[in-house]
């Protein structure tokens, strides 16, 4: 089973539910967190545990052989990404702008652009117990996040065999990373706050999720401050209400520390047993 | 006339809030550009009108002509998104994971293999409760190319700007330190980082300062929530210091931010005590540091 947990708008939560339901979780049974926001990974400041392994990850883009190039300037035509740019007497790649198709290098007729490995991120795995986290990190500059997201999965995917629950914790927003973060995923969580922000992009995120025809429910996080239309919303839509998390400056406090919210407030550890038995009954864990 | 970009690193630190509340302020004298395209809120402050619409098309996925396609398999060999799927000996593309590249096209011998270009989204130019104007737009859903329309979003802000002579462009940014993030930096003079004093807050706030560095842009901070952990507030005052960033203001943890918003008002129409006060005083010094 893999779970992945998104949200449309930034700051919700997405972190918090992840690394509070690993955690819980995994007090029974194995867990893999894999913290899919690799724009910025944070649930590495709530679930330490001894580092495995750090691997760094690379995208192919091609590299410029001056002796071989006959400045036809074939590979600038084929790349749609305007990554490849030929001038008067050079061709010109940037990197960050490669998508990694292979088509310019592929079809040079002299072979002067073969592919070579570029460093755009990493990913570290950690233990603590029954959890097993693991992080994927961009490095600062590169614009594309989806490769890394997939190396991540692909990470998960190769070291751990495919019967152990799954959580992902995904970027925010709409659009390509939060696509790659939840495409392969069986069930996807939302969490909001109930405000008009919150909801507004709550309702984006869902349209998301039907057009991939994932299962999907939805948590509150923050519930007590602005008002009860998300969860009037999710009556009228019939999406499932897995949970309301309180709203407690204390929470917030023992958030910035890096504090794992079930490990030192019982009533928001309330609230997360009863999302996990929540997600019993819809089917979505043993 | 200025751009003055605002972002975070990370989501939920009060960002579109706060620049609503600017945008108030700044009235006729800026033009608004939303350039969280794929979670804009903005417009529910600010409540444009729409009133100019445009399709935005950015951004190609491949189609297979079937009574073109000879059958070769060359598309599926080539591809390197696995995009191209072939069951019973019919290709077709999976839209999802096509990228858009055109190397399946460029190979194909017999040419049955289109590249459409793809509408991903519209765009606005609207006016907005103080009659300035704002340029926003909505990326469809799960788009790419998200960095494309920021730059589309910007560049209509900026000839509208342009046009008027009007003094400041402000601008809402994205979280995260990837495309739309680095496509709202291009052509910046001025960033504004608004963050929390929580140890993902200062984190993510270290990692957009790198980037913002790589552009050479002169950047200031607002701590938002300061009082939820003043150590870190003090850590992240330090590292202004120590990288030249100005300190703009704090504000406390508040929930009249929430309320505000709750009845689609920014905290400048809400509130007459201390929040407004910290955003006047937080305005009139980013006009003097962008000055």
């Amino acid at each position: 089973m893999k779970i992945s947990i998104a949200s449309g708008k930034g700051g919700t939560g997405k972190t918090t539910l992840a690394t509070n339901l690993a955690y819980l979780l995994s007090q029974k049974s194995s867990v893999i967190l894999a913290d899919l926001d690799v724009e910025e990974p944070n649930s590495g400041f709530f679930i330490k545990g001894k580092e495995i392994q750090e691997k760094k990850v690379f995208k192919m883009i091609p590299e410029w052989d001056k002796e071989k190039c006959i400045l036809c300037g074939n590979c600038q035509r084929v790349c749609k990404f305007n990554a490849v740019i030929k001038l008067w007497e050079e061709v010109l790649v940037f990197n960050q702008l490669c998508h990694s198709c292979y088509a310019c290098s592929e079809l040079c007729p002299q072979n002067a652009l073969p592919m070579k490995s570029y460093e755009v991120g990493k990913i570290t795995e950690f233990e603590q117990n029954n959890l097993h986290f693991v992080e994927g990190k961009l490095n600062v500059g590169e614009e594309q996040a989806v490769p890394l997201i997939k190396e991540t999965i692909d990470f998960t995917n190769h070291n751990y065999s495919s019967d152990i629950l799954r959580i992902f914790d995904a970027p925010p927003g709409t659009s390509c990373p939060v696509i790659e973060a939840t495409k392969d995923a069986d069930y996807i969580i939302l969490i909001t706050e109930p405000t008009p922000f919150g909801l507004h992009d709550m309702k984006l995120a869902v349209e998301v999720m039907r057009e991939l025809k994932k299962d999907f429910g939805v948590v509150i996080n923050r519930y007590g401050i602005g008002n009860d239309d998300a969860i009037k919303y999710c009556e009228d839509e019939k999406i499932p209400l897995l949970g309301k998390i309180p709203n407690m400056k204390k929470a917030a406090e023992a958030y910035a520390k890096g504090e794992l919210l079930s490990e030192v407030l019982p009533e928001i550890r309330n609230a997360f047993e009863s999302i996990i038995e929540n997600l019993r009954t819809w089917d979505v864990l043993l | 006339m200025k751009e003055i970009v605002v972002i975070s690193g990370k989501g939920g630190t009060g960002k579109t809030s706060i620049t609503a509340a600017f945008a108030m302020l700044a009235g006729t004298r800026a033009v608004i550009a939303d350039c969280d395209v794929d979670a804009a809120d903005m417009h529910l402050l600010l409540q444009p009108d729409f009133a100019h619409s445009e399709d935005f098309y950015s951004g190609f996925k491949a189609e297979i002509n079937q009574e073109l396609c000879t059958k070769c398999g060359k598309c599926k060999q080539v591809c390197r998104f696995d995009a191209v799927h072939e069951i019973d000996n019919l290709y077709s593309i999976i839209n999802l994971d096509c990228e858009g590249c055109g190397y399946c096209a460029e190979i194909c011998p017999v040419k049955a293999i289109q590249m459409v270009e793809q509408n991903v989204g519209k765009w606005y130019i609207s006016k907005i409760k103080n009659n300035a104007q704002m340029v926003h737009a909505r990326l469809g859903i799960g788009a790419d190319n998200s960095g494309k329309l920021v730059a589309k979003v910007k560049k209509e802000a900026k000839n509208i700007a342009q046009e008027a002579s009007k003094d400041f462009i402000l601008v809402d940014g994205s979280p995260g330190i990837g495309c739309p993030v680095v496509s709202s930096l291009s052509g910046a003079d001025y960033v504004i980082i608004v963050t929390e004093p929580t140890l993902p807050g200062f984190h993510d706030m270290q990692r957009v300062f790198e980037l913002i560095q790589n552009f050479h842009l002169s950047a200031g901070c607002i701590i938002n929530k300061y009082d939820v952990n003043e150590a870190i507030s003090e850590k992240i005052k330090s590292f202004c210091k120590k990288n030249s960033i100005d300190i703009i203001s704090y504000f406390p943890y508040d929930e009249t931010f929430t309320q505000a918003m709750t009845q689609g008002k920014t905290i400048v129409e809400f509130d007459d005590g201390n929040l407004k006060k910290i955003l006047v005083d937080s305005w009139k010094k980013i006009k003097l540091l962008t000055d």
